[in-house]
C-alpha cells in the first residue's frame, strides 16, 4: 500500500474556474505514475471527499508531466458566501490521504 | 529587448479571486504596481516600436476596469515622455444584446451557474464578455501603439498579431498559452517576469528572458496543468488548440515544441461573466478553546442560529468556518478536531442592519449558550478584538457562466477611435 502524499512529487489544488476544483498529482517515475493512473478511481476519490462520484468529473493521465489530473466539482462556486477557498489551493489533503494497492515508493528509498 | 520582438503582450485578466472584483470595479493589484509596470512596457515599446498589447485590464476586464486602467496608462506615459497611440478595446454587452439572443433564441450553455440565461438575466449585474482572438486583431489595426483590451481569453493578446501574419493557428495558441502566465511556466517558476516566444511555420519556442531561470520540457508540459481542467486541449472563441500530439524537445534554456493542431468549432460562442451583489456581510472572529464546548460546536452554532432567525426574522444567511477542525475541507475533512477551534461566521443580509443585528446576537447568543453540563458557564468564546463584528462590504456571486453564440466574433466587442496620450 503506498499513501498519495508520500509517492508523489506534487499533490496539489487549484481552481479552473469558479464551479470547479483542479487537482494533480505529479510523479518522479514512470511506473509510479502508470500504476497510479490506472488505479485510481473516481468512486475512491468521491468516498475521500465524502462527494457523490458524479461530483468527480474526471481523471485524466497526462504522461508529458508524468501527472494525473483530478477535476471536482465545487461544493461552492469561488468567492461565494460560505466559500472556504477562494483559490482553491488548499483541497488537496483528502485526495493526499488516499492509499493505494501499488507498488511504489516515488523514487525515494 | 535585444530579441526584438514583433509584439509585447500581457495577460492581466483573472477570474480567480472570485466575483467581487468584476462586481464591484475594484483592480486587484495596486495602481503603483500597475503604473510601474506600464511605464517599463510603455519604454520597451517606444524603444522597439512594435505593438503592447493589454488584455483583461485590470484583472476582470469591465468598462470600469479598462477606463481605470487607462487613467493609470496616462501617467505611465507622462513619465516615460512621448507620445502613444492608443485603441481601446470594451467588452462590456450593449444594450439589447441580451434581449436579442433571447428573442433568437441563440444557443446558451450553462457553464456552473445553475440557472438558464433567462432566469440569469433577470438580475445579471455587471456582465462582460470574455472575447477571443478576432477583436484584439481587429484593434490591432491602424498601426496603434497600444492596445488596451477589457475582458479578452488569456492567449488573445499573445496569439492575435501571429493570427494576423497567417502563423498556424494551433501552434500560436499553444505558444501563447505558455507565454500568458509568464515565467511561471519556467524553472524555477515565477510571475515576477517574462518569457520569450519564437513562432516558426512549423514549430515554436520558448525561452526566459530571465538568465536565472530556463524552460525545461517537463515544466513546459506542467504548466498545462496549471488552473485548468484539460492539459491537451485549449478552448477558445472558435475553435481549440490540441496538444494530444504536441512533442517537447530541449535547446539550450528553452523548449521547442511542435505538433499542434488547430480545430474550428462549429459555433463561434463566447463566455459570457457576469457578477452581482448579494448582500452585505458582517464577520465575526473568535476562539474556542472548552474541550465540551468544541465537542458541541456544530450543534451549539446551529441551535444560536435558529434563535436568532426566531427573534430576527429569517432573511439573512450564515456561514461558519470552524479553524482546527474543518475550516479548509468542510464536509470532506477527515480528520478530528483540535484542542482549540477558531470560530470564524459570516451573516448576509441585503439590509445592512440586519445584516449587523444578525451578526451581533448569534456572537453573543453562542457566548452564553448554555447546554447540561456546562462548565464554562461565564462565556464560551474568546473574542480578540474589540468591536468583534467586523463589516466586510457588499459580498457578491457569480450570475452569469454562460457561453452563448454570436453571429459575429465582433458582435460582443466596442473599439474605440485611436486616442493619442502622452
Amino acid at each position: 500500500m503506498a499513501k498519495l502524499y508520500d509517492i508523489a512529487r506534487v499533490v496539489r489544488s487549484k481552481n479552473s474556474g469558479p464551479f470547479t476544483l483542479t487537482l494533480d498529482l505529479l510523479f518522479e517515475d514512470e511506473d509510479c505514475w502508470r500504476q497510479v493512473s490506472n488505479k485510481l478511481t473516481k468512486e475512491m476519490v468521491a468516498s475521500a471527499y465524502k462527494v457523490k462520484p458524479e461530483d468527480v468529473l474526471d481523471i485524466i493521465a497526462y504522461k508529458p508531466a508524468l501527472a494525473v489530473k483530478i477535476n471536482m466539482r465545487r461544493r461552492i462556486p469561488s468567492g461565494h458566501p460560505g466559500d472556504m477557498d477562494v483559490y482553491g489551493a488548499q483541497q488537496h489533503i483528502p485526495l493526499a490521504l488516499i492509499e493505494l494497492d501499488i507498488d511504489c515508493t516515488g523514487g525515494k528509498l | 529587448m535585444k530579441e526584438e520582438p514583433d509584439i509585447i503582450a500581457v495577460d492581466a485578466g483573472s477570474t480567480d479571486p472570485g466575483p467581487y472584483y468584476l462586481g464591484s470595479g475594484k483592480t486587484l493589484v495596486p495602481d503603483s504596481s500597475v503604473q510601474r509596470d506600464l511605464a517599463l512596457l510603455l519604454k520597451a515599446q517606444r524603444k522597439l516600436g512594435v505593438p503592447l498589447v493589454i488584455g483583461s485590464a485590470g484583472g476582470s476586464g469591465s468598462k470600469t476596469h479598462v477606463d481605470k486602467t487607462l487613467d493609470v496608462l496616462k501617467r505611465a506615459a507622462e513619465h516615460v515622455g512621448g507620445q502613444f497611440r492608443v485603441k481601446i478595446l470594451y467588452s462590456d454587452i450593449e444594450d439589447g444584446f441580451f434581449e436579442r439572443i433571447l428573442e433568437e433564441g441563440r444557443r446558451t450553455v450553462d457553464l456552473g451557474v445553475g440557472r438558464s440565461i433567462r432566469e440569469a438575466l433577470r438580475n445579471p449585474g455587471i456582465v462582460v464578455a470574455q472575447n477571443g482572438v478576432e477583436p484584439v486583431i481587429e484593434a490591432l489595426k491602424d498601426n496603434v501603439d497600444v492596445v488596451l483590451a477589457g475582458r479578452v481569453v488569456d492567449i488573445a493578446s499573445f496569439a492575435a498579431l501571429p493570427w494576423i501574419q497567417g502563423f498556424d493557428k494551433g501552434l500560436a495558441v499553444h505558444m501563447a498559452k505558455i507565454l500568458e502566465c509568464g515565467a511561471i511556466a519556467a524553472d524555477p517558476g515565477s510571475g515576477a517576469d517574462g518569457l520569450l516566444g519564437i513562432l516558426r511555420r512549423d514549430e515554436f519556442e520558448v525561452r526566459p528572458l530571465n538568465p536565472e531561470r530556463r524552460t525545461t520540457v517537463l515544466s513546459v508540459a506542467e504548466h498545462a496543468l496549471y488552473e485548468r481542467s484539460n492539459p491537451y486541449k485549449e478552448v477558445i472563441p472558435g475553435g481549440y488548440a490540441d496538444f494530444r500530439n504536441a512533442t517537447y524537445e530541449q535547446v539550450n534554456t528553452g523548449v521547442i515544441v511542435r505538433g499542434s493542431r488547430w480545430v474550428d468549432a462549429e459555433k463561434y460562442m463566447v463566455k459570457l461573466e457576469g457578477s452581482r451583489p448579494v448582500g452585505h456581510r458582517f464577520v465575526v472572529i473568535a476562539g474556542a478553546r472548552d474541550p465540551l464546548f468544541i465537542s458541541k460546536i456544530t450543534e451549539l452554532f446551529e441551535s444560536t442560529v435558529k434563535f436568532v432567525r426566531d427573534e430576527l426574522g429569517g432573511n439573512f444567511t450564515v456561514y461558519p468556518r470552524f479553524y482546527g477542525w474543518n475550516g479548509v475541507l468542510g464536509s470532506s475533512e477527515p480528520m478530528d478536531k483540535g484542542h482549540e477551534v477558531g470560530v470564524l461566521f459570516e451573516v448576509i443580509a441585503e439590509d445592512k442592519n440586519k445584516a449587523e443585528a444578525a451578526a451581533g446576537l448569534i456572537r453573543s447568543t453562542l457566548l452564553h449558550m448554555g447546554w447540561a453540563s456546562r462548565k464554562t458557564t461565564a462565556g464560551n468564546l474568546a473574542f480578540p478584538f474589540s468591536p468583534s463584528d467586523i463589516y466586510a462590504g457588499l459580498a457578491y456571486e457569480w450570475s452569469l457562466w454562460h457561453l452563448v453564440e454570436l453571429e459575429d466574433p465582433l458582435e460582443t466587442s466596442k473599439i474605440d477611435e485611436v486616442k493619442l496620450i502622452g
